[in-house]
């Protein structure tokens, strides 16, 4: 990929034995369907030529556990997100299937999402939540508990393949601004932003991390590193407390800004949810 | 703890009428970006400050630097440059106010100030108000890139 060449170069004098760059040849191809992990950054991201998903950025072992549905651990929890999604349950005796007939119709919500419904900032947590309080008399799941996350990664795989295609102007343009303040905004005790990891130092290796875009065109993700589908608001705050700062709350007006605006960095790659991430 | 280690080092010197101050984060100061005085009084211990280089938990200067120091150890982040022979490009002063915050010497740098106590955003609150190092630790850690020098 070439970025800093001179600290590899370095690197690879001195003998030091990691693979701090990410390999452009390498091709995301599941089911004979060619994902799009690398593509030209939309105008509005004023600081990058090219966007990468961060399959790019994982060793060689990680990313071959997402060229093969059958290697891919978070196809176990996809089962049960198709037992949850026929499960009855609330006050009014339906399931999510009793409305929802065929999981494929969500074919292209994941590339949308978030988006503006009735005026407000939409994620796909909520719109669970709302069918399931509002339609079934259910209680809503944790914001990224793993039934949320089991059922969103459901139907965010309907999506998969498709580019992620987040609206950001119009009625999103100030949801959209408020995410890309927060974005440059300096945290925590280490006073770091998102943008000086992922903007101005992805390609990099801090200490055993090899950095990546911060892209969420792969969530929910599989981890390897806690075994199991993590939530994009969940990923937030886990960088957040990496830099010692308070992160905001999951469903909170500043993460949804936030990932609307991450999610808008992305368009144009494919949606790859369930990704395999460390 | 760091009393005792005061009191002993200024027993060990005889000035037993010093009693070394640690100087504040916000009383350090700065003349372009470096720091000629002491923050504690007491000598920087190399080997304390290699330790402290290393701890994931006070400086983790490794996540962003190569230091050849510590081939032993794996990863050497790459976010900034190698360490190696830093003190012959700086000195004890310029590496002090590096060290103490860096964004003195280089504007809007991404190296974290490790001895500020405000100035920044939400922090945790078990962290809120408090330095990511402590003046010692800072005084071992120049102590100890006073040993990288290129001949
Ligand atoms: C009683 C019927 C009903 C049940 C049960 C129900 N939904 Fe819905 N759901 C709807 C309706 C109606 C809409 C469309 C709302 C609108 O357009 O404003 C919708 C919209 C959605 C959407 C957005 C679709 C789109 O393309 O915009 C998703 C995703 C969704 N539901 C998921 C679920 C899940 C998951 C469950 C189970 C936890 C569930 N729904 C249960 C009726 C239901
Ligand atoms: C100190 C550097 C640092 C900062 C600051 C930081 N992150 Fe991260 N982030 C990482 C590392 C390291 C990883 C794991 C490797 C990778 O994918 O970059 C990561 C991973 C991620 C991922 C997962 C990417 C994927 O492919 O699954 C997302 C999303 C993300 N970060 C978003 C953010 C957001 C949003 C912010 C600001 C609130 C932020 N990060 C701040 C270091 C940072
Ligand atoms: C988050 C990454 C990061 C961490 C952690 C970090 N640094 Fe740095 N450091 C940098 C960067 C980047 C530079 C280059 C200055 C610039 O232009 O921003 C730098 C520059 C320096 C320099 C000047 C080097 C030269 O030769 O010009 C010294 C000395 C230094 N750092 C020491 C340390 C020490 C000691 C620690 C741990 C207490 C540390 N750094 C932790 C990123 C970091």
């Amino acid at each position: 990929m070439g970025f800093k060449p001179f600290v590899t170069t370095a690197l690879a004098i001195m003998g030091m034995a990691f693979a701090a760059q990410a390999d452009e040849n390498a091709k995301l191809v599941i089911d004979g369907q060619t994902m799009i992990t690398q593509t030209k950054a939309p105008a509005f991201v004023e600081n990058l030529d090219e966007i990468y998903s961060g399959w790019v950025f994982r060793s060689d072992e990680t990313q071959a556990l997402q060229l093969d549905d059958f290697d891919n651990p978070g196809f176990v929890f996809l089962d049960q997100g198709i037992d949850l999604f026929n499960t009855v349950d609330g006050s009014e005796g339906k399931s999510c299937a009793s409305c929802h007939e065929n999981v494929e119709d969500f074919a292209g919500l994941r590339a949308k999402m978030p988006r503006i419904k009735d005026g407000k900032l939409q994620t796909m947590e909520e719109q669970v939540n709302e069918c399931r309080t509002t339609r079934m008399g259910a209680e809503p799941w944790k914001y990224s508990g793993s039934q949320m996350t089991a059922v969103t990664a459901l139907i965010s795989l309907q999506s998969r393949g498709m580019p992620v295609d987040v609206a950001v102007d119009g009625a999103a343009a100030p949801f959209w601004e408020k995410g890309k303040e927060i974005y440059y905004t300096r945290y925590g005790q280490l006073d770091l932003a998102c943008a000086n990891c992922h903007e101005d130092n992805y390609d990099t290796m801090i200490r055993a991390d090899h950095l990546s875009q911060g892209q969420v065109n792969g969530f929910p993700t599989y981890r390897l590193k806690n075994a199991k589908l993590n939530s994009i608001q969940g990923r937030f705050k886990g960088c957040m407390k990496n830099v010692r700062a308070k992160p905001f709350k999951e469903g909170s007006e500043e993460f949804k800004a936030l990932e609307l605006y991450v999610a808008s960095r992305g368009n144009g790659l494919s949606v790859e949810s369930p990704s395999v991430r460390n | 703890m760091k009393k005792t280690i005061v009191a002993v080092a200024a027993l060990l010197l005889g000035t037993s009428s010093v009693y070394a101050e640690v100087i504040a984060p916000k009383n350090v100061v700065y003349q372009d970006g470096a720091v000629s005085k002491s923050l504690t009084g007491v000598a920087g211990d190399p080997a304390a400050g290699r330790k402290a280089f290393l701890n994931r938990k006070q400086g983790n200067c490794l996540a962003c630097h190569v230091n050849s120091d510590m081939a032993d150890q794996p990863f050497h982040g790459e976010v900034g440059p190698s360490l190696d022979g830093v003190a012959t490009r700086w000195s004890e002063a310029e590496l002090r106010g590096i060290v103490s915050n860096s964004k003195k010497t280089f504007e809007g740098t991404i190296m974290p100030a490790f001895y500020i106590d405000s100035g920044y955003n939400r922090p945790l609150d078990k962290f809120a108000g408090k330095s990511i190092l402590t003046a010692q630790q800072v005084e071992d850690i120049v102590a100890y890139l006073m040993t990288l020098k290129t001949e």
